[in-house]
């Protein structure tokens, strides 16, 4: 059951990214194009997002625990690090590039645009490294 | 990267996608106990094929959702009748470029729009609000210089 809320739960997300228009770069390089072509729409889809997460995570709450599963995992971090804001840094400008963040990355795939095609290899590869997945390759042999 | 193309401001079409985005968010906290944070759940996908690289244990559902993420253009195509409208730019250097810092930004920074913009915000996390305005303004001063700089 957990495979198929999954499931569910990305198509649902996925649709909330396209009828957005979150999966389009266009609109998402507008909205952070300030002083251009401006389109200010993805203020609310992050408005509304969080607002809808903000009040539907109260009601999850209210249950001791998930339907399929045993707890609520919630991450207690509450520091506002170096390594916190540098990442975010890093992974603006990245989507200031190119337009895309993780999700819309997905969506576009099965549309096959080449630019989203690299994309998603080059994500995967970064968010291995940034992981410190080259760290064992880069151990001397026999260490 | 230069792309152009005014868009049509739409904030009701936003704020519906939104809702559906946090919707989905509620629905991976109240049947799985997780935050629908996608470089995570990306992060699951790699664990899967590639172990040793660490990362979520619980990968099932993540690779049911991300199958879900790709099911959603199709999905859409059969209600709207065409596939969703995008513009991706062409500069396949440029493209891989920005994929990397994307990879590499989310897994240093702990998440990315869904992750912190989202969930984040709405557990009322500081945390969460700092990345979520670093990236904004880091992301609003590279399109400024791509497009009114260089």
């Amino acid at each position: 059951m957990r495979l198929v809320a999954g499931f569910i739960s990305g198509l649902v997300f996925g649709l909330g990214l396209i009828i957005s228009g979150m999966s389009n770069p266009a609109k998402v390089l507008n909205f952070l194009d300030v002083f251009g072509t401006w389109d200010p729409s993805l203020a609310f889809v992050m408005g509304g997002a969080s607002l809808t997460a903000f009040l539907g995570y109260r009601w999850a709450w209210k249950r001791p625990a998930p339907i399929y599963g045993d707890k609520f995992d919630v991450p207690t971090n509450n520091k506002i690090d170096g390594k916190l804001l540098t990442g975010a840094a890093i992974f603006g400008l990245g989507w200031g590039i190119g337009g895309f963040c993780p999700g819309p990355a997905w969506t576009a795939q099965p549309m096959l645009a080449p630019g989203a095609l690299v994309f998603m290899p080059a994500m995967l590869i970064g968010l291995w490294l940034g992981q410190g997945g080259a760290k064992p390759l880069m151990q001397p042999k026999g260490a | 990267m230069e792309l152009d193309t005014a868009t049509a401001y739409t904030p009701w079409a936003s704020l519906f996608g939104g809702i559906l985005i946090g919707l989905s968010s509620v629905m991976v906290m109240v049947l799985l106990g997780k935050i629908a944070g996608i470089s995570g759940i990306t992060k699951g996908l790699i664990a899967a094929v590639v172990p040793q690289a660490g990362g979520p244990k619980d990968q099932g559902w993540r690779i049911a959702f991300i199958c879900g993420l790709l099911g959603a253009p199709l999905v859409y195509a059969v209600f709207a009748g065409q596939l969703p409208q995008q513009t991706v730019s062409d500069n396949l250097l440029g493209m891989m470029v920005a994929g990397l810092l994307v990879g590499l930004g989310t897994a240093i920074g702990s998440g990315c729009t869904s992750g912190h913009g989202v969930s984040g915000l709405a557990r009322l996390s500081k945390r969460s609000l700092a990345a979520v305005l670093t990236f904004v303004a880091a992301a609003a001063l590279a399109v400024f210089v791509l497009r009114h700089v260089i």
